[in-house]
């Protein structure tokens, strides 16, 4: 029988409780530590506690002698890997993941050997009993904005970009506003410590691991130990959170390399402390914004300069100055991303890289050249809406902030809002409100799928997708059942393993868009073909798809999410106490798949913009080059009292040139988030804090208004 | 006279007991996810500040990370595996699993174990460090949002799905007193009063 005659009512759109989730809420998923193998050992990696030098010794011996110890990896005697070569995000890999292959040592908390034994409690107590011996170099971790050696560098976008005559119309701006914003080393810290179980079956390598993409670390890992890529498997059916941080890391490959030497299961787990030196994070960031604006506040000069760290074995930028050239348009619009070098690891992506550190330089900027002005933050952005790309010239593939704004304002009574400072009390608190714009890039990138039919009626979708807690699952159920026009209950989707073809990663805020159209595409062929009505045989009727040749097609065009960003606060200048009391985000984010985790997902994203504003500070102490307080102790990320009625909610925003319509949500809810915060407490106590997080002794040292 | 490193113990686990020989180093959490492949409590972080392996301990919201296996024994200890009646999920289970109060789900059979505990505790008239009026006689306060999120503090979900996850714990607590399921039965009246007071 075929099924493409059924009636059917659409399942995007509305609201589906995750299909993953019964697993989830009875603890019967299992994340990649959980799965059991037999016969397995366990790995722990021992890490160097100087920041910089030489490994001299390392007493082996007496760790080999304890009970359970199977062996000890290091620089000396670790299998050999290969690092020259481009990976999926087309770059070479960060040297941290080719773990023992010499013995420098670039950083504080540097994989340094990998003690493995029986049992997990053997093998902490013999990496704990390890003695290294170094030959230590004077380190440096200092960052600031005026490193001398500070060089330009580009990432996912172009380092530098100017155009127009800057000083010249700073010089003839009526209003100008020139000040610099810090931000802080953030880390990911997903709950789930990353995790990787290796074994070699039948000569093949399989690894259960918790990551962004198999594709992504499958193709690492065979180009890391020189393998046919067809010979590795990757699995990483839950992920306990990524955020950025779930690429290839050390543990995978130390795992890989010790179930090669003992020709058996080897897990090694990271421990929350070692996620801060081996999981990477956000980099602290140093940013000058320079804008000159006309009476009526348009938008002559734009300058936004920002400095990142990255590490000396490895380039990455955190590209903050990139905000700009989607945002706002100006006569002389210059940009540029920096980096310096230091004796620390390398950063990498975490959520909204670069438009969450960016988006707060620059939208609170423009709340200081609103107040300058004497025009409402948000009349001053629609006054400086541009009608095509500021950088690219590229018409704007949809972009209704101004609707954002407007529906924004109204449910949060902005209207309302008496635009002066320090006005407002509620006994000991002060009480303010903020706003800020928000924007994502909407990017695709080239998947395979295949969608099966089966006998009963029901199919089977294989993607190598990875759901990170987005609701990817369940959202490509929904796009299968819609495409295939049969309720969601008759599809089953697979996702989380490297044999079902190549995917984009759980990134970017492109996954859900990269793999809903695979998957529309199959299942469209294979709807057509089950429309002939030749009947399904028993082993079913497979599509394959390939979105590479669609994707290169799409018409170049400035592709993005936009949001409002709004926020309420109350601050007590005596303790020094902020406390968000309400948000609300509205969003035109493309076609919206599933509304129950998409509110999810809005909602998170503004739960970090909380946490960027108020908590999250990685402190790096100079003597050691490693953290103070690296756990979740001494690094706070928002909890539960932390977070008030956050509202995240979105308007139509369809393009209907564009095939999928989906336009990725996982990271616009942070972007503006941490300005709309800092500009509401200005408003609450005339104070502008241009360096996050707005701790309690930066309130108190502030102070609040003078009245 | 040598040392013994491990014991032979015997836990009580989601009504059922279970013997085993544990290294003494063992922390709860790990003899169950690694002796007993009960996986459904997490390891977060492994040194009490996430909250994510929070189980119930004679009814008690507890980190099974700070806790030796060995100190376990003879104490009723229920898991997320063992909060559902058979096949009926428990209030707060199915309140997480309608108001989407989760997403990567890494936290959440802590979360669950928690709003377990916070909706006795706040039954047996518990303050928190937001209530108001602390006398006994007053009795528990409402479960306002603002109680629920001071009484889950302990439990961090860095996907912040901190609103549906304070819905979901006002709705399990409004579902009822709760008082049918085999983990409420574990709790006791006595204990918990007597908490109270002191």
């Amino acid at each position: 029988m075929t099924t493409v005659t059924t009636a059917h009512k659409n399942a995007v759109g509305t609201a589906h409780t995750r299909v993953e989730g019964r697993d989830k809420v009875t603890g019967a998923a299992r994340y990649a530590g959980e799965v059991p193998f037999a016969d397995l050992a366990h790995g722990w990696l021992v890490l160097s506690t100087v920041a910089r030098g030489r490994i001299r010794e390392i007493d082996t011996a007496p760790v080999l002698g304890l009970p359970g110890v199977l062996a000890v990896l290091d620089h000396r005697n670790a299998p050999r890997v290969e690092t020259d070569y481009a990976g999926l995000m087309g770059s070479k890999p960060d040297p941290t993941c080719a773990v023992f292959q010499h013995d420098r040592v670039p950083h504080l908390g540097w994989p340094v050997a990998l003690v493995v034994a029986e049992t997990s409690e053997q093998a902490r107590e013999a990496a704990e009993a390890l003695v290294v011996h170094y030959e230590q170099e004077p380190h440096d971790v200092d960052f600031t904005g005026e490193h001398p050696d500070a060089y330009a560098l580009d990432g996912h976008m172009p380092a530098v970009a100017e155009k127009g005559d800057l000083d010249a119309e700073l010089a003839a701006s009526a209003v100008v506003l020139d000040a610099e914003y810090t931000t802080p080393e953030e880390h990911h810290n997903p709950m789930e410590p990353h995790a990787a179980t290796a074994r070699w079956e039948d000569g093949r390598l399989e690894v259960v691991d918790s990551n962004q993409g198999a594709t992504w670390v499958v193709g690492e890992l065979a180009s890391l130990f020189s393998l046919d890529p067809a010979s590795v498997r990757v699995r990483s059916e839950h992920v306990g959170g990524g955020f950025g941080s779930k690429g290839v890391r050390a543990h995978q490959v130390a795992a890989v390399m010790a179930a090669t030497v003992l020709q058996r299961p080897v897990r090694v787990v990271l421990t929350r402390r070692q996620m801060f030196s081996l999981a990477g994070y956000r980099s602290p960031t140093v940013q000058r914004v320079r804008l000159g604006a006309d009476a009526e506040g348009r938008l002559r000069a734009l300058e936004h300069r920002s400095v990142s760290l990255t590490s000396t074995v490895h380039e990455f930028v955190e590209p903050s100055a990139g905000v700009a050239r989607v945002m706002y348009d100006a006569d002389a619009h210059h940009t540029a991303n920096r980096v310096v070098r230091l004796d620390v690891p390398t950063p990498t992506w975490m959520r909204a890289p670069g438009e969450a550190p960016g988006s707060f330089a620059l939208e609170a900027a423009l709340d200081e050249l609103a107040e300058k002005c004497g025009i409402d933050p948000i009349e001053l952005r629609l006054r400086n809406e541009p009608d095509k790309g500021p950088v690219s010239g590229l018409p704007f593939a949809g972009r209704d902030l101004p609707a954002c704004f407007r529906e924004g304002a109204r449910r949060f009574g902005w209207a309302d809002r008496d635009p002066r400072p320090g006005l407002r009390r509620d006994g000991r608190w002060l009480l303010g409100t903020g706003t800020a714009a928000a924007s994502f890039h909407a990017g695709a990138m080239p998947s395979t799928a295949t969608v099966t039919a089966h006998p009963d009626g029901t199919f089977t979708v294989r993607i190598a997708a990875a759901d990170i807690g987005t609701g990817a699952r369940t959202a490509l159920t929904l796009i299968a059942a819609d495409a295939l026009r049969v309720p969601p209950e008759r599809v089953r989707v697979r996702i989380g393993d490297s044999d079902f073809g190549p995917a984009m990663i759980a990134g970017g805020s492109m996954g859900t868009r990269s793999w809903a159209w695979a998957v529309t595409a199959a299942a469209d062929e294979l709807r057509d073909r089950l429309a002939l009505g030749t009947g399904v045989p028993a082993e079913g009727i497979t599509v394959r798809s390939d979105t590479t040749a669609a994707i290169g097609a799409l018409a170049p065009a400035e592709r993005h999410s936009f949001g409002a960003q709004f926020a309420e606060v109350a601050v007590d200048v005596t303790t020094g106490e902020v406390r968000v009391r309400r948000m609300l985000g509205i969003f035109a984010a493309g076609r919206i798949v599933n509304p129950l985790t998409a509110r999810g997902q809005f909602e998170g994203g503004m739960v970090w913009g909380i946490s960027m504003a108020l908590h999250e500070e990685a402190i790096r102490d100079r003597a050691t080059g490693g953290h103070v307080g690296a756990d979740l102790a001494g690094y706070h990320v928002a909890t539960h009292a932390d977070v008030p009625d956050i509202e995240a909610d979105w308007i139509e925003d369809a393009d209907p040139r564009d095939p999928v319509g989906i336009k990725g949500i996982g990271e616009i809810g942070i972007v503006g988030a941490a300005a709309a915060i800092a500009n509401a407490v200005w408003h609450a106590t005339g104070v502008r804090h241009r360096s996050l997080p707005i701790r309690p002794d930066r309130v108190i040292l502030a102070g609040g208004p003078s009245a | 006279m040598a040392l013994s490193t491990s014991s032979v113990i015997t836990l009580k686990i989601n009504g059922e007991k279970y013997t085993l020989p544990v290294d003494h180093r063992t922390t709860l959490l790990d003899a169950l996810r690694e002796r007993l492949d009960l996986t459904g409590t997490k390891k977060g972080c492994d040194q009490g500040q996430c909250g994510a392996c929070t189980v119930l301990l004679d009814g008690r919201r507890t980190v099974a990370c700070l806790q030796l296996a060995v100190a376990a024994e003879g104490r009723e200890i229920t898991t997320v595996e063992g909060v559902a009646d058979g096949e009926q999920l428990h209030p707060v289970q199915q309140a997480f699993l309608d108001l989407d109060g989760y997403q990567c789900g890494y936290c959440t059979p802590g979360q669950i174990c928690s709003a377990i505990g916070v909706i006795q505790e706040h039954a047996a008239g518990w303050p928190s460090a937001v209530t108001d009026d602390i006398r006994p006689e007053a009795g528990p306060p409402p479960l306002t949002a603002d109680e629920i999120r001071e009484r889950m503090s302990g439990n961090l979900c860095r996907c912040g799905a901190y609103v549906s996850i304070v819905e979901a714990v006002a709705r399990a607590a409004e579902a009822g007193t709760d008082t049918s399921t085999a983990a409420a039965a574990r709790i006791s009246p006595e204990a918990a009063a007597e908490e109270a007071v002191a």
